[in-house]
C-alpha cells in the first residue's frame, strides 16, 4: 500500500473478495536528512500515513517492511548502472520484477500469505494470463509483463475492470481520504523529478562530444553521455544547426567513448528491435501480435520470433526512437483485454 | 488475544479510572482564584503529596508534565541550561548509552545544537551501566560536568541499574544525577530522597495511570530552565494548564502502584519466570537477553533473541493470533530499526534485529502465556523460512 488510491481501493476489493487481507508499506527510501543513523523514511512519511490511514478504515492490519537496502541495490544502482552504460532503463519495471514480486513475494509466501495484491491496472484472467486494463489511459500491464508465470500465480491485481475514475469514485464511497490524492507519475527515488541532475549527482560530470551520425564531425559537447535518451531532441545546445536545417535527434549514446551521436529524425526509424532475457507465455517460435516499446507508448503490429533466449521483433511499420534498457512487451490483441504474450529488454534496433 | 506489551503501556488501574472520571466531571482551573479554581487545586496539591509520599520526595519536589518524555527533557535540557549558565559554565553531558529515546535524543540535540559534549557510558553484556565508568569520566572530566542521566531500568531488556552507586558517584562530584524511572515505578521498590538522585522521572500510563501526565521529581536545591514558558503553574519551571482529572488518577495510580508493589512484582516475577520456561521449552534456541531473573531485574520483563528471525516477521504473526508484543524500539515511520540498546551490549545487527520484547502487568494471567506458547512456535517456523531470503 504505497498510499495511493490505487492500492487502498485494491486492499479493500480483496477483503470484500472473502481473503484475509494484510496491508504492507514498503519502506524503501533512505533517508540521510533524519537523525538516526540508518534511519528510514517511506518514499515520504506522509504516504506511509496515508496508507496507514486507509488500512485503518478499510479494517485490515498494517506494516511498514522495509526493504529500502534491497530497493537500493536492485532498482537504483541498477537504475544509474544502466544510463551509466548508455541504456534507459524502466525502473518500475525492475521494481515489480525484484521487488514487489520476488522480495516483497517471497517474504510474504514464507510468513504464510498466499499471494500479493497490488493496485497496478490490469487485469489477470481465469487462466492466468496477464492482460490490459480496461483504462487504456491508466493500463500498466507494461510494467508487470516481465513477471513469469510463477510470480503471477500469486499475484492479484483487483482493480484491471475499472477505469481510474471508478476507482477514485468508490475510494470516496469507501471514506478513503485518499480518494482525490494526485497520480504519482515522477521516478520514486528522484523526488525533485530531475533524472539528469540525479545522474550527475551519482555518476559526476563526463563531458564528451557529440558528433554527427553522417560526418563524424564534432558538433559540440556534453556533460555525461548518461544524461541522453535515443530519439532526445531537446536540450542538445548544439550551436550550428544542420546543413539542411532539419532538427537532429540523439540517435546512440556509446558509453565506451562517451559519445552521443545526433543525426536526422528519419535515422531514427527502426523495423527490427531486438531484445533479450524474454519473459515468454509460450514455446519458443514466431507469431503474430502487436508490441509496445515504452511505458505509455503506442501499440504497434509485429512479427515476433522468441528463441534461445532472445527475442527479435519485425515491425509492420517503422517507429521511431527506440531505446535500449526499455521493455518490448508483446500482446495478442483481444477484445475481453488484449493478452501478455511476454516481454524482454531491449538490446538494439535496426532499421 | 493476549496482551503481552505492558511496557508499552498498561491498562488503567479501575481506582485511577473512577477518579479521572468523578473529577472530570467537575470543572475548575487550578490556578483560578475562584472556589471552583480552589477546589481542584486542592485536588492536586493531594495528588502531589501522595505521590510524594509514595515515591519518598517533599511535595514541592513533584513537577506535573505532560509525561516521561517531557520529564525526561525538562531533566536533561533544563538542568543542563541551567549549569551552563553557572559560574562554571559546565556544558558535558554523561549518559548512559541504554537510555530511552526521549532522554538519548535529547542528549544528543544537546550535542548537536547546545555545544554539550557527550559521553555516554558503556553496559555490560546484560544491559548493565559500568559504574567503573563513570567513576573514570568524573575523575577524568568532573568539573565540566552538568549532569550524569542514567535510566532505573531498562525499557527493553529490563535490567535494572546499579541508581544508588551512580548516583552517589555523581553527588561526590556535586553533579546533578537524573534517572528516568518510568519503567522502574511500581515493579521495584523506587524512593527518591534514598536514591540519592537530583532528578527523577515517572509517567502515569506506564503504572495503571492515564497517558499524557507524568512527573519530574526535581530536588529543590537544583535549577532547571523551563522549557515551556508561560503561567509557570508548576514552581516557574513548567507552564500549563494543569490536567486535574489527569493529575488525580496519576496520584491514585502512583499510590497503589507503590502500595501494591511487593507482592505485584513475586506475582509478575513467578508469571514471567514461567514465561521465560515455557518459550525456552517451546523453541529452545531462545536466548533471554538483559540480567537474569531476579532482583535485577524488572519482574515484568522478558526479552528473547529469536536466532534466525526477524522480530518484525514474528510480531506481525503473533498479532494475527492476537498476540500483541513489541520488537522493542518503535519508529515514528513502523520501520524497525536495529535497537541501540542490544548493539550497546554486544549483539550485532542480526541479533538485535531477531528480538522480541514480552512484558506482563497487572492484568496478565497463565492463559495469556498459554495463548503465546500456542502461537509462537510456528511463527518462529514461519520467521525464520522468511529470514532465510
Amino acid at each position: 500500500m504505497s498510499g495511493g488510491v490505487d492500492s487502498a481501493v485494491a486492499a479493500a476489493r480483496a477483503v470484500d473478495a472473502g481473503h484475509d487481507v494484510t496491508g504492507v508499506h514498503l519502506a524503501l527510501a533512505r533517508n540521510p536528512q533524519t537523525y538516526r543513523t540508518g534511519a528510514r523514511g517511506c518514499c515520504t512519511l506522509e504516504d506511509s500515513r496515508d496508507a496507514r490511514r486507509a488500512a485503518d478504515v478499510i479494517g485490515i492490519p498494517f506494516y511498514v517492511w522495509d526493504m529500502a537496502d534491497r530497493f537500493h541495490h536492485d532498482v537504483v544502482e541498477d537504475f544509474v548502472a544502466e544510463y551509466a552504460a548508455g541504456r534507459t532503463p524502466n525502473p518500475c519495471v525492475r521494481c515489480n520484477e525484484k521487488i514487489k514480486f520476488a522480495a516483497l513475494l517471497d517474504r510474504a509466501l514464507a510468513l504464510g500469505f498466499d499471494a500479493v495484491v497490488t493496485g497496478h491496472h490490469a487485469r489477470l484472467d481465469e487462466a492466468g494470463r496477464l492482460r490490459r486494463s480496461v483504462d487504456p489511459a491508466k493500463d500498466q500491464s507494461y510494467v508487470l509483463a516481465v513477471l513469469t508465470a510463477q510470480q503471477l500465480a500469486h499475484a492479484l491485481f483487483p482493480l484491471g475492470d475499472s477505469t481510474k475514475a471508478q476507482v477514485r469514485a468508490e475510494a470516496a464511497r469507501r471514506g478513503l481520504a485518499v480518494a482525490d490524492k494526485p497520480d504519482s507519475h515522477d521516478i520514486c527515488f528522484i523526488a525533485d523529478g530531475d533524472t539528469r541532475g540525479f545522474l550527475r549527482q551519482r555518476l559526476g560530470a563526463a563531458p564528451g562530444d557529440i558528433v554527427d551520425a553522417t560526418t563524424g564531425a564534432v558538433l559540440g559537447q556534453h556533460d555525461g553521455a548518461y544524461a541522453y535518451t535515443v530519439g532526445q531532441r531537446r536540450g542538445l545546445r548544439l550551436e550550428h544547426p544542420a546543413p539542411d536545417g532539419a532538427r537532429r535527434y540523439v540517435l546512440s549514446i556509446t558509453p565506451v567513448n562517451n559519445t552521443v551521436t545526433v543525426g536526422p529524425g528519419d535515422a531514427l526509424d527502426m523495423s527490427t528491435v531486438y531484445g533479450d532475457r524474454p519473459v515468454w507465455t509460450r514455446a519458443d517460435g514466431t507469431v503474430r501480435g502487436e508490441v509496445q516499446l515504452r511505458a505509455h507508448g503506442e501499440a504497434t503490429p509485429a512479427t515476433v520470433d522468441v528463441s534461445s533466449g532472445q527475442l527479435r521483433a519485425e515491425l509492420d511499420q517503422p517507429v521511431r526512437g527506440v531505446a535500449a534498457g526499455q521493455a518490448i512487451v508483446v500482446y495478442q490483441p483481444d477484445p475481453g483485454g488484449d493478452i501478455v504474450l511476454g516481454s524482454a529488454t531491449i538490446t538494439r534496433a535496426a532499421a | 488475544m493476549a496482551y503481552l506489551d505492558h511496557a508499552a503501556t498498561t491498562p488503567m488501574l479501575p481506582e485511577a479510572l473512577d477518579a479521572y472520571l468523578a473529577t472530570a466531571r467537575v470543572a475548575g482551573n487550578a490556578s483560578s482564584l475562584h472556589a471552583d479554581g480552589r477546589r481542584a487545586r486542592r485536588l492536586v496539591e493531594e495528588a502531589r503529596e501522595r505521590i510524594g509520599a509514595a515515591l519518598g520526595a517533599r511535595p514541592s519536589e513533584v513537577i506535573f508534565t505532560g509525561g516521561g518524555t517531557e520529564s525526561d527533557n525538562l531533566a536533561v535540557k533544563g538542568v543542563f541550561w541551567a549549569r551552563r549558565a553557572g559560574p562554571a559554565g559546565r556544558r558535558r553531558v554523561v549518559a548512559s548509552s541504554v537510555e530511552h529515546h526521549a532522554v538519548m535524543d535529547g542528549v544528543v540535540w544537546l550535542g548537536e545544537h547546545e555545544g554539550a559534549e557527550l559521553t555516554w557510558l558503556p553496559v555490560d553484556r546484560t544491559g548493565r551501566v559500568e559504574v567503573e565508568a563513570l567513576r573514570a569520566e568524573l575523575s577524568a572530566h568532573g568539573d565540566d560536568v552538568a549532569l550524569v542521566t542514567t535510566m532505573w531500568a531498562n525499557n527493553e531488556v529490563g535490567t535494572v541499574q546499579p541508581v544508588a552507586e551512580l548516583a552517589a558517584l555523581a553527588a561526590e562530584h556535586g553533579v546533578p544525577y537524573h534517572t528516568d524511572a518510568v519503567q522502574a515505578v511500581g515493579q521495584v521498590p523506587v524512593d527518591f530522597a534514598g536514591s540519592g538522585a537530583a532528578a527523577l522521572t515517572v509517567t502515569g500510563h506506564k503504572l495503571g495511570g492515564p497517558v499524557g501526565v507524568g512527573a519530574l521529581l526535581l530536588s529543590r536545591d537544583v535549577a532547571a530552565t523551563p522549557l515551556l514558558h508561560g503561567g509557570g503553574q508548576e514552581r516557574d519551571v513548567r507552564s500549563g494548564t494543569l490536567d486535574v482529572p489527569g493529575i488525580v488518577a496519576f496520584g491514585v495510580a502512583v499510590e497503589a502502584a507503590v502500595k501494591t508493589q511487593q507482592e505485584h512484582a513475586s506475582r509478575l516475577a513467578a508469571l514471567r519466570d514461567e514465561l521465560v520456561a515455557r518459550v525456552q521449552a517451546a523453541v529452545p534456541e531462545a536466548v533471554l537477553n538483559g540480567a537474569p531473573p531476579g532482583a535485577g531485574r524488572l519482574p515484568g520483563n522478558a526479552h528473547f533473541g529469536f536466532p534466525g528471525c526477524e522480530g518484525d516477521a514474528l510480531l506481525l504473526l503473533l498479532d494475527a493470533q492476537g498476540i500483541a508484543c513489541s520488537t522493542g524500539s518503535a519508529c515514528s515511520a513502523g520501520v524497525a530499526q536495529p535497537s541501540h540498546v542490544l548493539l550497546a551490549m554486544g549483539a550485532d545487527e542480526a541479533e538485535a534485529r531477531s528480538s522480541l520484547r514480552l512484558t506482563l502487568g497487572h492484568t496478565s494471567t497463565s492463559a495469556d502465556i498459554d495463548a503465546l506458547i500456542a502461537a509462537l512456535p510456528g511463527a518462529v517456523g514461519r520467521a525464520r523460512r522468511a529470514g532465510k531470503r
